[in-house]
């Protein structure tokens, strides 16, 4: 249920799609699913990525490796974070000469990404390194680009997005909330990473 | 002539005389003049108008580290005495765990030179045995002539049962008695703070309440052999009560004395800092409270209820302060290396009167136990203290029961400022103090005075 | 009317609880959920630690200090490999006999370190509560790493975290501790890390050696009082899933506490009989370093229970989730 003030703006029928979307983008810009190696930026970018792998799985034939990343430990602001909680890293091949594509729920400041291209770094040489996003919500802090958008949500610092997967929340939608709502404030702190 | 001193109006409280009222009472030549009501002088004397404060005989304190000589960065006769004063104490009995220690008429007689000077009475109490090493008799008598008034190895207990046996012997000739420091030294040994929980979980090596009550059975069982006095000095747990009670209703010569801080403290104190429950609760950086390490330990509830019973019903004879004074570095590391030692001149009376202010004790046994108690147990000495008596010597202590303070060691006068009761909120506080007519210490407001 | 009117509620995650803290003293003020994000944290920096690169930079410009007033290599170099491994700068201060003879106060140690602007000092001293006075004097955050015989929880925590990545869980496991209880920092901070992670703790050692309030039992609300006591082996490693073995110190017997080493070799040494009573998967462990032949056998020691020296390697590991929890409270206060 939504809360007061709480306005949808992707439908889980529009994240299918958005999906679906950037699954074939991802192939037609590589020219198939030949070297790539897609990893999620854990929490939601973890689902996300495994979803991006079963469409290319269905229209290629193969599935795509898919890892996790945690850039906890690569976070240039990780002093005072109320949960410093650091989950699994795993790269199932090595992605020397890969094409890595990084997966996120949302692109805000983009020190998340900048943080994951470190921590990719230190396993090796990429071939390139590509990014997607369900929601770019714009106000970058770094120059970072994401090759694959799923939608631009125009969005005010005063204003949070919340992103829910099935996977990890039971169902799906993409919410934007003014951030002075304080009922919001509780839910949004137990069910979205904040964002950076 | 000097001037006259009167105190009018206080809440004159006497246990020795059984007096507790509205009185006057006017000081001369260094002595107690009169005492009664509505006492009107008006020459050549200074007033002081004392209503709604208490009035009692200047304290007595007969067990006290002034450390001079040898140890003056901890405290000297001059600062030791300052800080008595202050704490409502004209009578101070300094132990004579010195350097040197304080084993002949000699090293007794520098002390009493020191004392000349003081604005309180500090009497000597000799070494029982040579430099206290527990072998060797001191030449008590000769002490005694020069002005000692008892004979202990504080620090130290007499551990030889032969040497315990023989110095009673000779100093109940003497009418004055051995203060032993109970303790069993292969029980004690390494020993930090009391056995129990609280040391096995930090880690500190305990002392059992038997090091104690060993040794105070053991002191039992010669004062009843010798008909020697012996005073067990700074009692501290419930089964070395139940001894003492059980000894004096067999008539057997033992006195005792507690002090303020075994009567208050527990050894939760050592936890977190005082009033904090948390025997179970996780320790943080104010654990370890060195301030709190004292010899004999800081106890359980069980035996400080046990103490204030043996107190009130006179099983314990007297309060005495064991002021130990020590410089900050020596309590400013790991409890292991800290030194045993809580300094208390200047809290003694608001700690034995939250006792009084909790009703565990009434205000009359807890003055007497600071002023006709102690003076019954100096009386070889001729002192004419420890009571608002005509003729006897003019030393009194004028305090505020209800005055509301707070700790602050930085305002000690003593230079130890090792006190676990830093920062606490105390009820009780001395006003003025008078040693021999003259005052000596005053925190009164000064329109109480007219001249 | 809103449009998602069958969508259920929002699910809850867990609290939002913490494992920063200031200082890691003893496992005493951990709860149990505290205690289970160290171990997990612990899994990811394994991970890290298998790495061909074994760096990440989250405590880069930070210094660490380790300050270490009792020999020990094993614990001194866990923690700087642990620092370094997250690009802490590490200085290592070692106080041999003779400059505390001189008489330089910890006091004054802990001064010049602090002017060294530490953020973190790891601390090994002999004197029970050394780290408590580093943390109530200094600015910087204490990591306590073996004082007196009051805690070592960096051991107890990689002792837990060896414990459940065999069996996957801790709670409700038998685990028997045997040996020096009464000397033993280990014992202390594993029983307050075990009994909050609902293991069956046993302690089990000779009469002389375990504190005499322990013999007794403990009051129900006591924080131990699931903990059991026991003077015969047997007894203890029954049906056993952890055997942790204490180190003895030949000074024990020296001191009055023993008749002899032989005779505590015999009731309380670990071997392949004791073995045999336990659970077939049983583990053992040992935090120390061992006497072998005095409180375990050589070949049990070395044998396929053994747990040893997977207790060696995941102490790296443990030792960086601790400073990763102990730096990530500490912000830019400085």
């Amino acid at each position: 249920m939504l809360n007061r003030n709480e306005r949808l703006i992707l439908s889980s029928d529009d994240l299918r799609r958005a999906i679906t979307r950037i699954a074939h983008e991802i192939l037609e810009r590589n020219k198939g699913s030949q070297n790539l190696v897609i990893v999620g930026l854990h929490t939601r970018g973890v689902p996300l990525a495994n979803r991006l792998a079963t469409i290319i799985e269905s229209l290629e034939g193969s599935r795509p490796h898919v890892g996790k990343l945690d850039i906890s430990l690569y976070r240039d602001d990780f002093i005072g974070r109320a949960k410093p909680v650091i989950k699994s890293t795993e790269l199932p091949v090595p992605i020397e000469d890969q094409i890595v594509v990084l997966v996120d729920d949302v692109l805000y400041t983009g020190r998340s990404i900048r943080a994951a291209m470190d921590a990719l770094t230190d396993f090796g040489r990429a071939r390139s390194i590509q990014l997607a996003v369900l929601v770019d919500r714009g106000h970058r802090e770094v120059p970072i680009r994401p090759d694959y958008i799923g939608k631009n949500i125009p969005t005010s610092k005063h204003e949070s997005i919340s992103v829910k997967l099935e996977e990890i929340d039971d169902f799906e939608a993409v919410t934007l909330t003014p951030k002075n709502d304080s009922k919001v404030k509780e839910t949004n702190n137990n069910n979205h990473e904040e964002k950076v | 002539m000097t001037k006259r001193l009167l105190i009018k109006g206080a809440r004159v409280l006497c246990p020795a005389n059984r007096i507790d009222s509205t009185m006057d009472i006017l000081l001369e030549s260094e002595k107690i003049k009169d005492v009664g009501l509505n006492l009107n002088v008006t020459e050549n004397v200074m007033t002081i108008d004392a209503s709604g404060l208490i009035l009692a005989p200047g304290f007595i304190d007969l067990h006290c580290h002034l450390r001079e000589p040898g140890f003056e960065h901890k405290e000297t006769v001059k600062s030791g005495s300052a800080a008595a004063i202050k704490g409502g104490f004209t009578t101070i009995c300094a132990m004579p765990n010195t350097d040197p220690v304080t084993d002949d008429a000699t090293s007794i007689q520098f002390l009493l030179d020191k004392a000349k000077v003081q604005p309180a009475r500090v009497l000597p109490i000799g070494s029982a045995t040579k430099n206290s090493e527990g072998k060797e008799l001191t030449e008590m008598a000769e002490m005694v002539e020069v002005g000692a008034v008892a004979f202990s190895d504080d620090g130290h207990p007499i551990a030889n049962d032969m040497l315990m046996r023989h110095a009673l012997e000779y100093s109940s000739a003497l009418g004055v008695p051995i203060i032993d420091h109970c303790e069993v030294p292969s029980l004690f040994t390494n020993g930090q703070i009391n056995e129990g929980w609280i040391a096995s979980r930090l880690g500190l090596q305990g002392i059992p309440s038997a090091a104690e009550e060993q040794m105070v059975d053991r002191n039992i069982g010669l004062a009843k052999l010798t008909g020697g006095w012996v005073h067990l000095a700074h009692v501290s747990t419930k089964g070395s009560v139940e001894s003492i009670r059980n000894a004096k209703e067999l008539g057997i010569n033992i006195t005792a004395e507690v002090t303020p801080h075994h009567l208050t403290l527990t050894e939760d104190a050592i936890l977190h800092g005082i009033n904090q429950e948390g025997a179970y609760k996780a320790l943080n950086e104010n654990a370890y409270n060195t301030m709190a390490k004292v010899n004999p330990p800081l106890r359980t509830q069980a035996d400080v209820e046990a103490l204030i019973e043996g107190l009130s019903d006179g099983t314990i004879d007297i309060i005495a302060t064991d002021h130990a004074p020590h410089a900050s570095i020596e309590k400013l590391c790991p409890m292991q290396e800290a030194a045993f030692g809580i300094s208390n001149l200047e809290t003694t009376l608001a700690s034995a009167l939250s006792l009084v202010h909790n009703k565990k004790l009434s205000l009359n046994r807890m003055i007497e136990s600071v002023t006709s108690s102690p003076a019954a147990l100096l009386k070889a000495s001729n002192n004419k203290i420890g009571q608002l008596t005509k003729g006897f010597s003019a030393d009194l202590t004028l305090f505020d029961l209800d005055a509301d303070w707070i700790v602050d060691v930085d305002q000690f006068v003593s230079k130890g400022k090792n006190s676990p009761l830093n920062g606490e909120k105390m009820k009780g506080k001395v006003v003025l103090t008078v040693y021999k007519g003259q005052i000596v210490y005053s925190n009164i407001s000064k329109d109480l005075v007219s001249k | 009317m809103s449009p998602h009117a069958g969508i259920p509620s929002l699910k809850s995650t867990t609290s939002e609880m913490s494992i920063s803290r200031k200082h890691i003293l003893d496992l005493d003020d951990f709860t149990a959920e505290e205690i289970q994000l160290v171990l997990d944290n612990t899994v990811a920096m394994q991970e890290v630690i298998s790495r061909s690169v074994r760096k990440v930079p989250a405590l880069r410009g930070r210094t660490i200090v380790t300050l270490f007033h009792e020999p020990s290599t094993r614990t001194r170099v866990s923690f700087e490999q642990a620092g370094k491994i997250l690009s802490a700068d590490v200085i290592n201060v070692s106080s041999s006999a003779s400059s505390s003879k001189k008489g330089e106060s910890l006091y004054n140690t802990a001064l010049t370190i602090q002017s060294m602007q530490a953020d973190i000092i790891v601390v090994r001293h002999p004197h029970s509560g050394s780290p408590n006075f580093l943390a109530r004097h200094l600015d910087s955050s204490i990591i306590n790493a073996g004082d007196g015989y009051h805690a070592h929880p960096s051991q107890a925590l990689l002792d837990l975290y060896t414990i459940q990545s065999h069996f996957g869980d801790i709670k409700g496991r038998k685990v028997a501790i045997v040996g020096d209880i009464m000397y033993s920092r280990v014992a202390r901070s594993n029983l307050w890390g075990l009994t909050k992670m609902g293991a069956q703790v046993v302690l089990c050692s000779p009469p002389t050696l375990i504190p005499p309030d322990f013999v007794n039992g403990f009051p129900k609300t006591h924080p131990f009082a699931s903990v059991s006591i026991t003077h015969n082996l047997s007894e203890a490693v029954k049906n056993a899933d952890v055997i942790m073995a204490l180190r003895l110190q030949a000074e024990r017997q020296s001191r009055g506490r023993l008749p002899s080493l032989r005779e505590y070799s015999r009731l309380y040494g670990i071997n392949s009989e004791t073995v045999k009573l336990a659970k077939e998967d049983v583990l053992i462990m040992h935090p120390g370093p061992i006497n072998e032949g005095i409180e375990i056998d050589t070949e049990i020691a070395h044998g396929p229970h053994s747990a040893i020296q997977d207790q060696v390697t995941n102490g790296v590991a443990v030792r960086m989730a601790l400073l990763y929890a102990v730096a990530s409270a500490n912000g830019g206060d400085k």
